[in-house]
């Protein structure tokens, strides 16, 4: 199966429909002479069906950005939106629904609630809504994660690897229109970080799940429809169809520029 | 280390400060305790030294009879006469006192009354032992004859008399309400204040008169030494000269025994404030355990890393045990600040009931600084050891890992000493129902520390089966938040029994004092129901004995069959005061239904004495025995002429004629009518022509059966109100507890919460998750408090059965209010907690190391 089947067949012009959207986004931290610009007008947009990589030298704004299309954080300019819908402008109340019902995340580390069981932390999102999984749904993404016989569990009875594909399951159960995962393989061995991509793959092959993924890991960024590099807080370059050479060597460019940057400037 | 201490303190200071609360609330209840005795002895003391001359004269052992019963032996007139002429006698003066003379005010109301006495004495010019005179006219003139009279300055002005007045008198005597001019104002003691009692001043013929038949005799006689004559040359001399039965004592041992005599009632006050000291002592513990415990558990990361640098296990432990030094140093001083703003409340409020401490002030001495320091650092230091023990055990690798448990005793150690200990408390209660007075109550009140601490051990275990139950409910009504309340009320069982114990105690004892005011008020009732047939009773409504003329005028208003005249004393038996009964036995007949045990009321006369069944079990009294009872002026011989139940109608330990009472040397005064009226006349007939002769005696009320019994149990609702009063302050304990282990769980649970909000739990949610985990908290504590209580108030019952509460009551309405209001305080309790978890921002809470 190819990795670019993204085009949602309902759609009559050619246009491919976004999942998420934004234009000129700033976020400063900080105050007067101190003040850090961590993202500084960034613009983009994420194409529905598509799995994204966010790269950058650390700092650059990965999270940053992440949390802001999230709806964990708000922007200091510009504007985000979800679908069609703006985040400028809404309350706690309506973010808090908002990533209940259109959004999954993953965190690094620390993605589950202690008290609870694979199946419930899995189902969280939802029974917090008040809705029951769709059983089908359900059971296929069970399956995807490999997690069936480990349902029962505490999160502290999981390994690490295990644990995440548990969180990327209760992103994903919901059918969120976004999926944002930060590092997800940061605390991974490379057969664990496997183990997560391959699932995450799969969901956007077969599901036509839309996923935004930071990673520094070359590896784990070929697994992606395209890689976006940041640095400093902008969009400086971009790559369709990586391969993690294609990664690697980008990443050795962009460096050695930076580097130049900073001489040139100094 | 310190340097990591002293920050650590400084970090923590909000936490440290609720815990540090407890221990403020405690102590301050110790300290206000001693604060407010020490205030009420040292008022009475002032009293008892600004009144008292150099040597006083009076009747043999007269103080001790004078608590309980009026004395009313006299002294004749000629004896002062001896006495002054003695070479080292300044001055003799006689003097007549009475108690129970009130002054009822402009507005009909009497004046003090409700606990202090109502003194009426004759004027003197005598000196006290402190130099200054005991009386002194200030404004107007001294009264004379029958009709005049003067007040001190307190009581005229709240009774809003001016000189020149008619003033409303109530007397024991002749008549039991006259009329009198107010002539002047007198001051008494060299302090003022007369801690509300109230004093009027007769012409000393009028006082013999209405008292003491016009006979000239007096009650006491003061004597003054002469320069160079010491107190006890003068006493001596004097009882050379004395008639039998009459002694003179120094004016420094009459001060003495009368203030010792005041101590140990005021000791029973402080005794009593103590055991609620105690017991927010003993819940104030629980927090502070559960705060330390939280606060190392929290630490536990750092503690370890500081083991792994080189910190010896000594040094862990001292950090933690220094922090609650500081803690339990900065309560206990704080503790002793409010305790003095307690006691100004005390006083305020007990100036309200009667016992006006105006003038008095508030010392605070050093004993009550040590003792108040003492306890706050030793339960401080107390409740932290085990936390810091536990704290220097955390292993160094500890430090490497993510998460890190603490070292906890296994739960099977828990059940093992819990189970003991219960087992030792019910046996030490056993003993102590069976055992009598002040060593069985304190080994029942043992006993019940003994089981409280052992459930509070087992609770973890004993309680998971309320929390499971109510997580069931939770999970119906409430969907996830519902289980994720229930499952942070479980991850930490012993966080969430130790919280839960707090308010436990507590509740218990509401629930003990529940049960047995309900048993109280159904055993009244009952008593009231089967044994009385008089339909209307006349008692006193101040605690104090009114004039026999009162039965002697109902007896005579038309339709009233017999009044049966009831009295009480406190003669002594075998060197002990015991509670004794006085009445006419056929008047009583017609009024009570007495089942006796053996014999007959009809076999009271003079010369015998009826026990109850609880007195003849003790003292293994048969009929026919004989029982020497000492009286004030002699000692009579009295026959066991039958025995009746112990707390039914009649409540005393013995019951003999009025004859007998008055003989032995009681002044005839009268605590309860009971009133039977004739067929013919309706109750309402017979009642408005009893008003008519009450009319404008406050001091006495009329009451048909039912107002009687409203009445007893109206007593027992205000004492009930005061256990209840002094108890609220543990239930604040307990309660501050579950917003301590509430704002540092949700403190230690940022990341989770932060994890909560990131995916969809609106901040609604969150809140309502703290609540119901607090609600669960509140409401195990209170399920287990209430269940001890049951079982406490049952026990306690049966062991008074035979003191008058012979009627079980449980009130299960109130006591289910009980948990619904334990359940709201739950969610009262929450609302900071629940508003800064609702607050933490959801960014910041997931980045949270
Ligand atoms: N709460 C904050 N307060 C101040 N500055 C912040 C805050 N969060 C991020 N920054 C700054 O914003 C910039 C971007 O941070 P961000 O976390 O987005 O980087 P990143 O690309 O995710 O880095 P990494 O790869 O290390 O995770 C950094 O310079 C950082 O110091
Ligand atoms: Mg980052």
């Amino acid at each position: 199966m190819s990795r670019t089947t993204t085009a949602p067949a309902t759609a009559t012009d050619a246009r491919p429909a976004v999942a998420a959207r934004v234009v000129g986004l700033r976020k400063f931290y900080g105050r007067g002479d101190a003040v850090v610009a961590a993202l500084d007008g960034i613009s983009i947009d994420f194409v529905a069906g598509e799995f994204t990589a966010v790269m950058g030298p650390s700092g650059s704004g990965k999270s940053t950005l992440m949390h802001c299309m999230a709806a964990l954080d708000t922007a200091s300019a510009g504007d985000v939106f979800l679908g069609d819908q703006r985040l400028a402008g809404l309350g706690d109340k309506q973010l808090t629904l908002l990533r209940r019902d259109k959004i999954g995340f993953v965190f690094q580390a620390y993605n589950l609630v202690p008290t609870l069981t694979a199946q419930e932390n899995i189902e969280l999102p939802l029974s917090i809504a008040g809705r029951k999984p769709d059983p089908e749904w359900f059971d296929t993404v069970i399956d995807t994660v490999g997690m069936r016989d480990r349902l029962r569990h505490r999160p502290n009875e999981l390994s690490g690897g295990q644990q995440q594909r548990v969180a990327c399951a209760r992103a994903l159960v919901s059918r969120p229109q976004i999926v944002f995962a930060d590092e997800p393989t940061g605390n991974l061995d490379s057969a664990s970080g496997a183990e997560v991509l391959g699932f995450l793959r799969r969901s956007v092959d077969d599901h036509d799940q839309t996923i935004v993924m930071v990673t520094h890991d070359p590896i784990a960024a070929g697994y992606t429809d395209r890689v976006v590099f940041l640095a400093d807080g902008v969009v400086v370059d971009e790559l369709r169809e990586p391969t993690a050479d294609a990664v690697l060597e980008k990443m050795k460019v962009l460096s050695a520029q930076a580097v130049a940057g900073t001489a040139a400037g100094a | 280390m310190r340097k990591v201490t002293w920050r650590n303190l400084v970090a923590r200071k909000i936490r440290l400060a609720l815990s540090a609360f407890a221990i403020v609330l405690g102590v301050a209840f110790v300290a206000g305790s001693f604060i407010f005795t020490d205030a009420l002895g040292g008022a009475f003391n002032g009293i008892i030294k600004g009144t008292t001359a150099d040597v006083e004269v009076a009747p043999k052992n007269a103080g001790d009879f004078a608590s309980f019963g009026q004395d009313a032996r006299t002294i004749p007139a000629n004896v002062v006469d001896k006495l002054a002429a003695l070479p080292g006698a300044a001055d003799a003066q006689g003097t007549v006192e009475v108690q129970g003379v009130y002054v009822i005010s402009e507005q009909d109301k009497l004046v003090g009354g409700n606990g202090p006495p109502g003194l009426a004495f004759d004027y003197d010019d005598t000196t006290a032992i402190t130099g200054k005179r005991i009386l002194t006219l200030q404004r107007g003139q001294l009264p004379r004859g029958d009709a005049q009279v003067a007040l001190d300055e307190a009581t005229a002005g709240k009774a809003g008399y001016q000189i020149g007045d008619e003033v409303t008198l109530v007397t024991p005597g002749k008549n039991p309400t006259m009329q009198a001019q107010l002539t002047g104002i007198v001051k008494f003691g060299s302090e003022g204040g007369l801690v509300g009692a109230t004093l009027t001043i007769f012409d000393e013929q009028a006082l013999q008169g209405m008292f003491f038949e016009g006979d000239d005799v007096y009650t006491s006689i003061s004597l003054t030494t002469a320069d160079g004559v010491s107190q006890q040359e003068l006493t001596d001399a004097a009882n050379k000269v004395l008639p039998k039965g009459v002694v003179a004592e120094t004016g420094d041992a009459v001060a003495k025994k009368n203030e010792d005599a005041i101590g140990e009632a005021l000791g029973f006050i402080n005794k009593f404030l103590l055991i609620f000291a105690g017991v927010s002592m003993v819940v104030g513990t629980f927090l502070i355990i559960n705060t330390f415990s939280i606060l190392v558990a929290q630490r536990s990361r750092e503690l370890a890393l500081l083991r792994a640098l080189g910190a010896s296990r000594r040094q862990v432990n001292r950090a933690v045990l220094t922090e609650a030094l500081v803690v339990g140093m900065l309560g206990s001083l704080l503790g002793i600040g409010v305790g003095y703003l307690l006691a100004i409340g005390l006083k305020a409020l007990f100036g309200a009931i009667g016992l006006d401490l105006a003038g008095a002030d508030l010392p605070i001495q050093p004993r009550t600084v040590v003792v108040s320091l003492v306890v706050g650092l030793l339960v401080t230091l107390l409740a932290a050891y085990l936390p810091a023990r536990r704290a220097s055990r955390i292993a160094p690798v500890a430090a490497m890992r993510d998460e890190v448990a603490m070292p906890e005793s296994t739960v099977r150690r828990r059940l093992v000493i819990g189970s003991g200990l219960v087992f030792l408390g019910i046996a030490s209660m056993v003993v102590g129902f069976i055992g009598e007075g002040g060593a069985g109550l304190s080994l029942t009140g043992a006993g019940m520390l003994g089981v409280l601490v052992g459930v509070s051990l087992m609770s973890p275990v004993v309680g998971r089966p309320v929390i499971v139950g109510l997580g069931a409910l939770y999970r119906r009504a409430f969907g996830t938040v519902g289980v994720l309340a229930k499952e942070n009320s479980l991850r930490n069982p012993r966080r969430t029994a130790a919280t839960a114990s707090a308010l436990m105690i507590g509740l218990t004892l509401v629930a003990l004092m529940s049960i047995l005011g309900a048993s109280a008020k159904k055993s009244t009732d009952q008593a009231i129901d089967e044994s009385l047939t008089a339909e209307l009773i006349v008692s006193n409504a101040i605690a104090q004995d009114f004039s026999p003329q009162i039965a002697e005028q109902i007896r005579s208003v038309d339709g009233v069959a017999s009044v049966a005249q009831f009295r009480q004393a406190g003669p002594e038996v075998g060197g002990e005061q015991v509670y004794v009964g006085a009445t006419d036995p056929t008047a009583l007949a017609s009024a009570l239904k007495l089942p006796m045990d053996v014999g007959g009321l009809s076999a009271l006369d003079d010369s015998a004495v009826l026990v109850s069944s609880n007195t003849a079990k003790s003292k293994g009294y048969e009929v026919g025995d004989q029982v020497a009872m000492k009286f004030p002026k002699m000692t009579e011989k009295l026959t066991v002429a039958g025995v009746y139940p112990s707390g039914g109608a009649l409540f005393t330990d013995y019951l003999v004629t009025l004859d007998a009472m008055e003989t032995g040397g009681y002044a005839p005064r009268d605590s309860l009518l009971y009133i039977t009226k004739e067929p013919r006349v309706s109750e309402s007939q017979v009642r408005a022509g009893i008003d008519a002769v009450l009319e404008g005696n406050p001091t006495v009320t009329l009451k048909n059966q039912k107002e009687f019994a409203d009445e007893q149990k109206q007593q027992i609702n205000q004492l009930l109100a005061i256990v209840y009063a002094l108890l609220g302050l543990a239930v604040v304990i307990a309660v501050l507890g579950i917003v301590n282990t509430l704002a540092l769980s949700v403190i230690e649970r940022t990341r989770e919460v932060g994890l909560l909000r990131a995916v969809g739990v609106t901040r609604r949610q969150l809140r309502r998750m703290v609540r119901l985990e607090s609600v669960a908290i509140a409401v195990l504590g209170a399920v287990l408090g209430v269940i001890l209580g049951v079982a406490f108030g049952i026990a306690l019952q049966r062991a008074l059965a035979d003191q008058g509460i012979d009627v079980l009551s449980v009130p299960w309405v109130q006591l289910a209010i009980f948990v619904l209001v334990s359940a709201l305080v739950g969610v009262l309790a929450a609302v900071l907690p629940a508003m800064r978890a609702a607050k933490l921002d959801v960014l910041r809470a997931i980045t949270t190391e």
